[in-house]
């Protein structure tokens, strides 16, 4: 059993002037994540990627499926076993100076958790916790405590974020984006720090649109594009044998340093802008070389969450069947001029219109989207 | 001779004192050329290219020229530069997504802008529609608001509008940043097809991202803190940067293909120095490997092989001794022990991390 399971997780956002359109922006997604992994998860702006991690973070809820930490069913969690789940599973944000509050002192976020968390520890105690935590992070204590937000440089203020997370048992760590605003320089000693503790067995979900910073890090990787998983897998076999056309296509836009952007020679452009709407080129199946047999199927195979649960037995919790629920008042989210359908559908008609394409392994660990 | 730009120094009123962001900036560029502009946040690249263009309440000229075809801007005077905003200088700001009126539709916005120059739209609408479908915008886009525009939408509508009276300098301040890769590539294309079908005649584009310029630029040139580190075509510099730092910067990029456990890259151990009183000699001589005494003088930014200028006395030393290249800062780097005062270079420095040596850029021999 693998440590977190995102079962079947779909999110349909309210959209439109009156909250009369319905967006999914997650369509029944699922993939694990191990102890001691890092799990890229890549896609374009408006892919729903933060909104995965906000549902893994219990921030949001899905529309429909479930996410399971060890085990149980984090939806069904009341607000005291909440407390318990953000012991081990934390996150970290793309702007670290938004994280802090200005008016405050910076290691006020550290003592936040230890007046919910630690109010027994004594004084002792905690001052080496602490010490061992920023030590984990290669900060010198001098350097960042009784200091403001603005005292920090960005990569300071982000490593202090992933020391709170340390000084909780931390299990599981949900970076969103947390390098990119960060210059080369620092970026880098925060990378190598994440790969530090994931050797030290920390699960990693990095969320990235970067995807020579996601193939650096990660051991697996999945691609997303428009609220679907394209493409997934082992990271070099996902990057060295790239399958499905988009994750192809965001390969070849990617920056080299020592190696020019091929143009196609007739002086036109080469790249057209591949945003989130539907560029042609991208529309039909995959080719051939993907069969499509049954054995194959990820939705059949034991690596398939839902598969694992099953066969071990373990009582727990399947993914809640589809439907309405109470919670879809959330506003605002994706463009207006990607409306879905019209007024007056269900989610689960929505969910049920767009349903996800089938993945097939095209080699061990290294699934791909066939038809879409 | 399209910019030439001697000696220019910019500084920021604060409330503790001028803070000199641009300290002592010279270079030029060529019709036709797109220079890069690269550096840590904080170095004042785009305090460089604002000051080409408009001078904000708190930034002071304090000296220097900037000529532009011949003809001395008068950048320090906000009122006397307005003839030759658009005209002959033009910027795409930071941030230029939100950089457009939310109130105006893109192409009401396009014609008041125009009429503050004393064009009238109607001459130029045509071109205006021309170029909107160049970069792949919708016809339609001139009667959107800029909130019913996904970002890459707005950058290029910036893109298109900051370049309508053909400008001969544009300054593109951090143009693919905020975007992903797919956009990005496009947008950096369309960078280069405007100098090509002559819609400007020069570029700077600033950017923190060196493998977007090895993409587009013709030449790079890499600050820090305020001064100049070294300026060389951009083949030069990507394989055969000279400068310490540039070699530090080029090495802390993971590039696609690499991964964490073939070979970990290096980060810069420190910080930039405070501008509000920089050291005196080289600046970035606390977080350089090679630093030595001469190191407290400043030095020189002069050119050590043609069109390739560095300020750095190690390599000034080195070619003047005869060696043919001499630095590799990243293996430099690793082996020195990490700084003292908590800023080591993070992972880099783990015990866990296998002692690789990071072979620099462009594969350089060792000496």
């Amino acid at each position: 059993m693998s440590m977190l399971e995102v079962r079947e997780v779909s999110k349909v956002y309210k959209t439109g002037t009156f909250g009369g359109d319905l967006l999914p922006a997650l369509r029944h997604v699922s993939f694990d994540i191990d102890q001691g992994q890092v799990v890229s998860l890549i896609g374009q702006s408006g892919s729903g990627k933060s909104t995965l991690g906000k549902i893994i973070l219990r921030l949001t809820s899905p529309s429909a499926g479930a996410v399971v930490f060890e085990g149980k069913d984090v939806g069904t969690w009341s607000k005291s076993q909440l407390r318990d789940y953000y012991r081990h599973v934390q996150g970290v944000f793309q702007d670290p100076f938004s994280s802090y509050n200005p008016l405050y002192k910076a290691d006020r976020v550290l003592e936040m958790v230890r007046s919910v968390y630690f109010p027994d520890v004594r004084a002792r105690e905690w001052e080496s916790k602490l010490r061992s935590a920023l030590e984990a992070v290669s900060l010198n204590p001098a350097d960042v405590l009784n200091k403001f937000p603005h005292q920090l440089s960005g990569g300071q203020q982000q490593r202090l974020l992933i020391a709170r997370a340390l000084l909780l048992e931390v299990r599981l760590l949900i970076a969103d984006e947390i390098i990119s605003m960060l210059d080369a320089s620092t970026r880098v000693d925060v990378l190598n720090l994440l790969v530090d503790l994931k050797r030290k067995g920390l699960g990693v979900l990095f969320i990235t649109h970067d995807l020579s910073l996601g193939n650096y890090i990660s051991d697996r990787t999945v691609i997303l594009r428009k609220g679907v998983i394209v493409e997934m897998g082992d990271t070099r076999k996902v990057f060295g044998n790239a399958q499905h056309p988009y994750t192809k296509s965001l390969l070849t836009a990617v920056p080299h340093l020592h190696q020019k952007w091929q143009s196609n020679g007739s002086g036109a452009r080469a790249h057209s802008v591949v945003e989130g709407e539907r560029p042609t080129d991208l529309e039909g199946p995959v080719g051939g070389s993907v069969a499509l047999g049954e054995s194959r199927r990820y939705s059949k195979s034991p690596l398939h969450p839902q598969n694992a649960a099953a066969s071990e037995a373990s009582g727990a919790q399947g993914p809640r069947a589809g439907g309405a629920r109470p919670s879809l008042m959330e506003g605002g989210g994706p463009r207006w001029n990607r409306r879905f359908s019209p007024g007056g559908r269900t989610v689960a008609e929505v969910l049920a219109a767009a349903p996800a394409p089938e993945l097939v392994e095209y080699e061990p660990d290294h699934f791909v989207a066939v038809g879409y | 001779m399209s910019l030439r730009v001697e000696n220019l120094k910019v500084a920021y009123r604060t409330l503790r004192g001028d803070v000199t962001a641009v300290d002592g900036v010279s270079f030029s560029i060529q019709d036709g050329e797109i220079m890069g502009l690269a550096g840590e946040s904080g170095c004042g690249k785009s305090t460089l290219g604002n000051s080409l263009v408009y001078m904000e309440g708190r930034m002071k000229h304090l000296d220097g020229t900037v000529e532009l075809d011949g003809q001395r801007l008068p950048i320090s005077d906000n009122r006397a530069m307005d003839q030759y905003r658009m005209r002959q200088v033009s910027i795409i700001p930071q941030f230029a997504m939100s950089a457009l009126n939310p109130t105006r539709k893109i192409g009401r916005m396009a014609a008041d802008l125009l009429r503050s120059r004393g064009v009238a739209y109607k001459d130029i609408e045509e071109e205006f529609r021309r170029r909107i479908a160049l970069v792949d915008l919708p016809e339609d886009v001139t009667e959107r608001y800029p909130f019913e525009l996904s970002g890459g939408m707005r950058q290029r509508a910036t893109m298109v509008i900051s370049t309508l009276l053909d400008p001969s300098l544009l300054i593109g301040d951090e143009v693919t940043s905020a975007l992903d890769v797919s956009t990005q590539r496009a947008v950096g294309e369309m960078l280069t097809e405007f100098r090509d079908r002559g819609f400007v005649k020069s570029m700077i584009v600033i950017t923190h991202d060196l493998s977007i310029l090895a993409q587009i630029a013709d030449s790079i040139l890499v600050m820090y803190a305020g001064k100049l580190a070294e300026k060389a075509d951009a083949d030069t510099i990507v394989n055969k940067s000279l400068h310490p730092y540039t070699q530090l910067l080029l090495a802390s990029l993971p590039e696609v293909g690499l991964r964490y456990d073939d070979a970990p890259l290096v980060g810069i151990a420190g910080r930039p120095p405070s501008l509000f009183n920089p050291p005196a000699g080289c600046r970035f001589r606390e977080r350089c490997p090679f630093a030595m005494q001469q190191c407290t003088q400043e030095p020189p930014f002069v050119e050590v092989r043609p069109g390739h200028h560095v300020a750095c006395w190690k390599v000034h030393d080195d070619l003047a001794s005869g060696q043919e290249r001499v630095l590799d800062a990243a293996s430099a780097a690793l082996a020195r022990p990490p700084a003292a005062g908590g800023s080591a270079t993070g992972g880099a420095a783990a015990p866990a991390a296998p002692a690789t040596t990071v072979s620099p850029p462009g594969g350089a021999a060792q000496p």
